[in-house]
């Protein structure tokens, strides 16, 4: 029991990071139809981004509390700025200018932006792992270990506090964006009729440019998390967390936003169960099957809406 | 000297348009006069829906100008600007002949995204609106209720919520003109608002059309094949055969057109008296 609890715990931290990244996988699928390989890569850059802050800003863990929180919540959000501007560029880039080409094209320059990327870091910032060292300590011990002392102690650590807190304030806010404002409003009118979002004043190019910002801003906010709760990172982080993300929002159902959640969810969940009871070597593999299984019989994914052809 | 000619609100100067060989448009001039409902008919296939297209941004003209005069003096430039511009700043709204409304979002939703850009100011950005600040909410306000306007005047109120996809046809027909008058337009172009109507809704058409141009300060350009409509609700016609205007006056006049009926009824100018009576005309 005690174990279990303890796995639901890691599940619950590894799935919140998967689902900020799946966000922005769906967002971007639901508003051009593509899928933004080069994702993977922007939570990467998110990660070193806040890597490289936190040693200028000198962040360390014997920093008093109320300091050391206020310097992660700027680095917090000065990582999700500046990551915010490489999901710009990469779609100004290597996107925007393939609108209405065919549709492999962006596909390509999406695994072109990706390697492109990934290399760019591994030359900057070379390619060994770059470790950080713990700077939220301490847990809540949520079971005694037993009269003899001898059961398992779950642990609830800080971090994870952290990570599932903040997942959920982003998602919340994230999910009012989408549902009560003029862009959220704007950006599903596209999703379902660009040209006709024009005709109404709509200004389609910078609804899909601010749908890659948010997007990237989300997947800065994995990167922290990550980095915060792993300690250790490198240039290759972004490719499984990535793939691992976009399975998340298509598992969820690719185009739907809570799908994303519920997706990324799962996949930390099935993961972090399967490395506890079964093997590790084979997490990834009882990842993936789970998601064929599902989409044999749900193709659309979990909360997607199946396409219907009214007659 | 018409008035649409001293008074226009879109003048359309030698539009031509070509694809490849096929010339759809050629050398088309008229103006669309200010608070006027003017019907653009023509035969299948004469290039009423391309010159739409034009004014909307969907084609590039290979010829021609298309200067939009706002009632404030500025005048645009159709051709040149982007598609989301003709909305946004030359004040051009268009329904389409295969409709085309947002059918995942409701009725309601589907007309705040007509005010998207008044409200995306008001929310700084979206930062107000996530925050619910309270110069968005007063904003958000004004916007649902000029669309609860637009709903009354087209009897959609008690359905804000729905789907637009569940609309019927003429319900989906009025709710797209008003979503076009959200945007706030001086010309409204609509590309034949009447097909597929029953005589009821074509006549309810005609009051909202009416309504339009008597209380707001919008000039209807319109395509349309039902006659009775053109030729009941329309201060001014142009007729196009084949990408070439063939006349162009008031409705009694091109009614009584012989290049008219010779081209819409495809028939000699010797038996237009035969054909105008059984059409009763």
């Amino acid at each position: 029991m005690e174990y279990f609890l303890q796995q639901l715990i890691n599940g619950v931290t590894l799935g919140s990071i998967y689902g900020l990244i799946a966000i922005g996988y769906t967002m971007v699928y639901g508003i051009i139809g593509m899928i933004n390989f080069a994702h993977g890569d922007i939570f990467m850059i998110g990660s070193f981004t806040a890597l490289i802050l936190i040693v200028l800003l000198g962040v360390t863990a014997a920093m008093p509390v109320a300091m050391l929180v206020m310097a992660l919540v700027l680095v917090l959000v000065l990582a999700m700025a500046f990551t915010a501007v490489w999901g710009w560029a990469v779609e100004r880039v290597a996107y925007r200018p393939l609108r209405g080409s065919f549709r492999l094209a962006p596909l390509i320059t999406a695994i072109g932006a990706s390697i492109a990327l990934q290399n760019f870091v591994q030359i900057s910032q070379g390619a060994r792992n770059k470790p950080l060292q713990p700077l939220i300590s301490g847990n809540f011990k949520l079971t005694d270990g037993g009269p003899d002392g001898s059961a398992l102690i779950v642990q609830l650590s800080y971090v994870q506090i952290t990570i599932i807190v903040v997942t959920l304030l982003l998602m919340a806010g994230f999910t009012l964006l989408i549902n009560r404002t003029s862009l959220g409003r704007a950006q599903r009118a596209c999703e379902q009729d660009r040209k006709m979002a024009a005709l109404l004043g709509v200004n389609v190019d910078r609804t899909i440019s601010l749908t890659f910002v948010m997007g990237a801003a989300l997947a800065a906010v994995a990167g922290v998390m990550f980095l915060l709760y792993y300690g250790v990172i490198d240039f290759y982080i972004g490719f499984l967390a990535g793939v691992k993300a976009f399975t998340a929002a298509v598992l969820g159902g690719i185009g739907s936003l809570p799908g994303a959640m519920l997706g990324g969810l799962l996949i930390g969940l099935i993961e972090t169960f399967w490395s506890g009871y079964f093997s590790v070597e084979y997490k990834d593999v009882a990842a993936f099957s789970i998601l064929a299984i599902v989409l044999i019989f749900m193709p659309e994914g979990l909360l997607g809406k199946p396409e219907v052809e009214k007659v | 000297m018409s008035h649409w000619d001293n008074n226009p609100v879109l003048k359309v100067e030698h539009l031509t348009m070509r694809f490849g060989g096929l010339t759809a448009v050629g050398d088309l001039s008229f103006n669309v006069g200010r608070g006027d409902i003017t019907a653009l008919i023509g035969p299948n296939g004469a290039g009423k829906t391309t010159v739409f297209n034009c004014i909307t941004g969907f084609y590039k003209p290979t010829e021609g100008r298309l200067v939009m005069h706002r009632s404030g003096g500025e005048k645009h430039l159709l051709e040149r600007l982007p598609d989301f511009k003709i909305s946004a700043n030359a004040k051009v709204a268009r329904t389409f002949q295969n409709i085309r409304l947002f059918g995942g979002m409701t009725i309601l939703e589907n007309l705040m995204v007509a005010q998207h850009n008044p409200l995306m100011v008001a929310s700084n950005w979206t930062i107000g609106g996530v925050l619910g600040l309270g110069g968005f909410k007063r904003k958000e306000a004004e916007a649902v209720e000029r669309a609860k306007y637009w709903l009354e005047l087209t009897g959609l109120i008690d359905r804000a919520d729905k789907a637009a996809a569940d609309l019927s046809y003429g319900d989906q027909r009025r709710l797209e003109i008003a979503r076009a008058m959200c945007t706030g337009p001086e010309l409204l172009c609509l590309d034949e608002p009447a097909a597929g109507l029953n005589p009821k809704e074509s006549l309810e058409l005609n009051t909202l059309l009416s309504t339009i141009r008597r209380e707001h300060d919008t000039s209807i350009l319109l395509i349309e094949h039902d006659m009775s409509v053109v030729m009941e609700i329309s201060d001014h016609v142009v007729v196009l055969d084949y990408g070439v205007k063939i006349s162009d006056g008031t409705p009694d006049f091109v009614k009584n057109d012989p290049h008219v009926i010779a081209a819409y009824l495809g028939v000699d100018d010797d038996e237009v008296d035969d054909v105008e009576e059984e059409v009763g005309l």
